[in-house]
């Protein structure tokens, strides 16, 4: 019993969410930010688990090729290694990806979530990938935020702040 | 055999499978040798070919879903190879040519010439995992793995030719998307 009761909610009331928005593919890396997330997609088993990131991300580009609707789910330190797969694989192919990020280092944290949690917003903006970062009681609308990037055949990231689905 | 003739081998026994071709001269070679709407070159992205294919696999259980890799894309996302194993892929076949070099980049070594890839295959759960290096033994192993449950892993040793390198990938990133995805849905 690692996630708050609240925390569980919350999982269950995305996860929701997600379903009805139609995405039934999901696969990742854990992060005990996304812990109750996981464990109630894994529920479902819905969810497969990635060794890397941009091996998920990969995974996941081939489940839309192939008609699912795929999320990939990770730490934002697995940002750096998505990077490649991000802009040589889905923004040239034009492959949609949904990735719900774990925001460490946004304020105070280990030493080595600082550097990443300064810049990840910066770094996706860079090469042009779009990114939210919502509050606890706005994870229904930012999906409705990242549908209209989808629909453009582009990625979405959906940053996740440290308490929504875990610590 | 050369890599040039191991692409063309295997395709020529590939029906309506997808395929997902590795970055580099497998990919170029793929798409000089036949083409085929369900043939998916990847450019960029060193690697991720097997990733792709596993995904694919996942989504489309009742197809067999191949990965025609290369033996440096292999060692730069080994961690594909477990993931086979330990989701056991049944209609995942992972087929590497492995020419012991990088020979898009100019030839320099790649670690395949002293590491036995099909043994770290084996050990992360492939069902089952071998090593060719005849265009007779390609054929045979390669028709009764398409018909077998998997996930499946088979090292194609390959030399390689003196001829000039295929054309890189003509067509668009993006109308290689839409042309794959349509005809896998």
């Amino acid at each position: 019993m690692r996630w708050s009761s609240e925390q569980r909610e919350n999982a269950k009331r995305f996860s929701a969410a997600l379903k009805r928005a139609g995405f039934d593919f999901f696969t990742g890396v854990p992060c005990s930010l996304l812990g109750a997330l996981i464990e109630d997609l894994d529920g479902k088993k819905a969810y497969f688990p990635a060794v890397r990131e941009d091996a998920a991300i990969g995974m996941a580009a081939g489940a839309w090729l192939a008609g699912r609707r795929p999320a990939v789910l990770m730490q934002n330190s697995g940002l750096g290694y998505s990077l490649n797969v991000l802009t040589s694989l889905n923004l040239i192919y034009r492959i949609p990806v949904l990735c719900v990020i774990s925001y460490r280092g946004l304020g105070p944290d280990a030493p080595e979530h600082l550097v990443m949690g300064k810049s990840c917003e910066a770094l996706l903006e860079t090469i042009g990938v779009e990114s939210t970062v919502p509050e606890a009681a706005d994870m229904e609308r930012s999906l409705a935020w990242a549908e209209s990037r989808l629909k453009n055949k582009m990625p979405a990231v959906i940053f996740i702040k440290k308490g929504i689905f875990g610590t | 055999m050369t890599g040039r003739e191991a692409v063309a081998i295997a395709m020529s026994l590939f029906k309506d499978e997808p395929v997902v071709y590795a970055t580099g001269f497998i990919a170029r070679n793929a798409q000089a040798a036949r083409r085929r709407p369900e043939d998916f070159y990847m450019i960029g992205s060193m690697g991720i070919a097997s990733s792709i294919a596993q995904g694919i696999a996942l989504a489309k259980p009742r197809r067999k879903v191949i990965a025609l890799d290369g033996d440096g894309a292999v060692l730069m996302n080994l961690g594909a190879l477990p993931t086979a194993g330990a989701l056991n892929i049944k209609n995942f076949i992972h087929i590497v040519i492995d020419n012991g070099s990088y020979e898009s980049t100019g030839g320099q070594p790649s670690f395949s010439r002293s590491v036995a890839l099909e043994r770290v295959a084996r050990s992360s759960g492939y069902r089952h995992a071998g090593c060719v290096s005849t265009p007779a033994a390609l054929k045979k192993t390669l028709r009764r793995l398409l018909k077998s449950s998997g996930p499946s892993f088979l090292l194609v040793k390959v030399t390689n030719d003196k001829l000039p390198p295929e054309p890189r990938v003509i067509d668009e990133p993006e109308v290689i998307t839409e042309r794959f995805s349509r005809s896998i849905r």
